[in-house]
């Protein structure tokens, strides 16, 4: 399987985000935001980063890129689309995730490893039952998730995991930056695209703490083996 | 008559009343240790200055360029003013 990490200009974790699929037995294939082209991947991954120096908002200019109207394109067609950090900005500030993602409340860059309840079943989910606690380093400054409707968000199976304690409580405590009801992720309708704050490409070595990215970003391995 | 000059357009863009302003907030808070008391509802948002080429279309150009990417409807408004 050949999955594609887009470089934006101001993008700092494409290097991670390759490494971890090639750790995940995947071929990671870099793509440039100034083609109009996917090289035939068959998943895409926007990585974290500063794209455009988040001028304007943070993924505002980004979307713009010749990149994004070939990844909407294959969205449109059902292909797996993962956006982490600003790449879910770029996602929202694209349209093609609901909601939109602003300044962390207590105003301070957050790091720090953060736990996360899987809340929907989605292509970027798959093999995870619903309700498993993950361990997923955040690192954001503008990752406050905003959306008129979370109830409804989650009624249509489209909160992809929520900020929450070891044991799996989604409270205030354990939500680092106010986002709405705890959501650290969201999914497309479909669930082909999906978006999140914290960071699976950091998490795929046991160097690093934690494993627990594998069942986000192997997700889409694990579907096209199994479909094999 | 024609204008003389280019229409410049002054945008204020802001939070929505209903999203948080930690921002705002912060000011707020700061504002009374320097003696500015009786301050309220502080909100912090961008002022973006465009020039037209002409006038033409006006406010369909301006609201066109703001909702498309000078705001994000989700979580901003905009109002604008065109200069002189």
């Amino acid at each position: 399987m050949r999955i594609g990490v887009v470089t934006f200009p101001g993008s700092c974790d494409d290097r991670d985000a390759a490494h971890a699929v090639a750790v995940l037995g995947a071929e990671p294939v870099a793509l440039w935001h100034g083609e109009a082209d996917l090289a035939g991947v068959d998943a895409v991954v926007l990585p974290g980063g500063f794209s455009h120096g988040d001028y304007l908002r943070c993924g505002a200019i980004a979307r713009f890129s010749p990149v994004m109207g070939a990844v909407t394109d294959f969205a449109g067609r059902g292909g797996p689309v993962l956006g982490v950090c600003n790449g879910f900005q770029v996602l929202c500030e694209a349209g093609l995730l609901p909601g939109a993602l602003t300044r962390n409340a207590g105003l301070r860059f957050v790091h720090r490893d953060q736990h996360v309840r899987v809340d929907t079943a989605c292509d970027w989910t798959s093999g995870t039952p619903v309700g498993t606690v993950l361990r997923i380093p955040v690192k954001h400054g503008e990752g406050r998730y905003v959306h008129p409707d979370p109830d409804g968000l989650a009624a249509a199976g489209q909160v992809l995991v929520r900020y929450c304690c070891a044991d799996g409580t989604v409270d205030a405590a354990a939500n680092p930056n106010g986002s709405v009801a705890g959501i650290a992720g969201v999914t497309n309708q479909a669930g082909n695209v999906a978006g999140l704050m914290p960071h699976p490409e950091h998490a795929v070595e046991a160097l690093f703490g934690s494993t627990d990215g594998r069942r986000i970003l192997g997700s889409v391995l694990q579907r096209s083996r199994s479909a094999a | 008559m024609a204008r003389l000059t280019v229409p410049r357009v002054h945008i204020a863009v802001l939070l929505k009343d209903e999203i948080l302003d930690p921002q705002g907030q912060a000011l707020e808070r700061a504002l009374p240790s320097l003696g500015f008391d009786g301050v309220s509802g502080v909100r912090v948002g961008k002022h973006i200055v465009v020039d037209l080429d002409d006038d033409a279309d006006l406010d369909v150009r301006v609201t066109a360029m703001a909702d498309q990417l000078l705001a994000n409807p989700v979580i901003e408004r905009f109002t604008y003013r065109v200069e002189g």
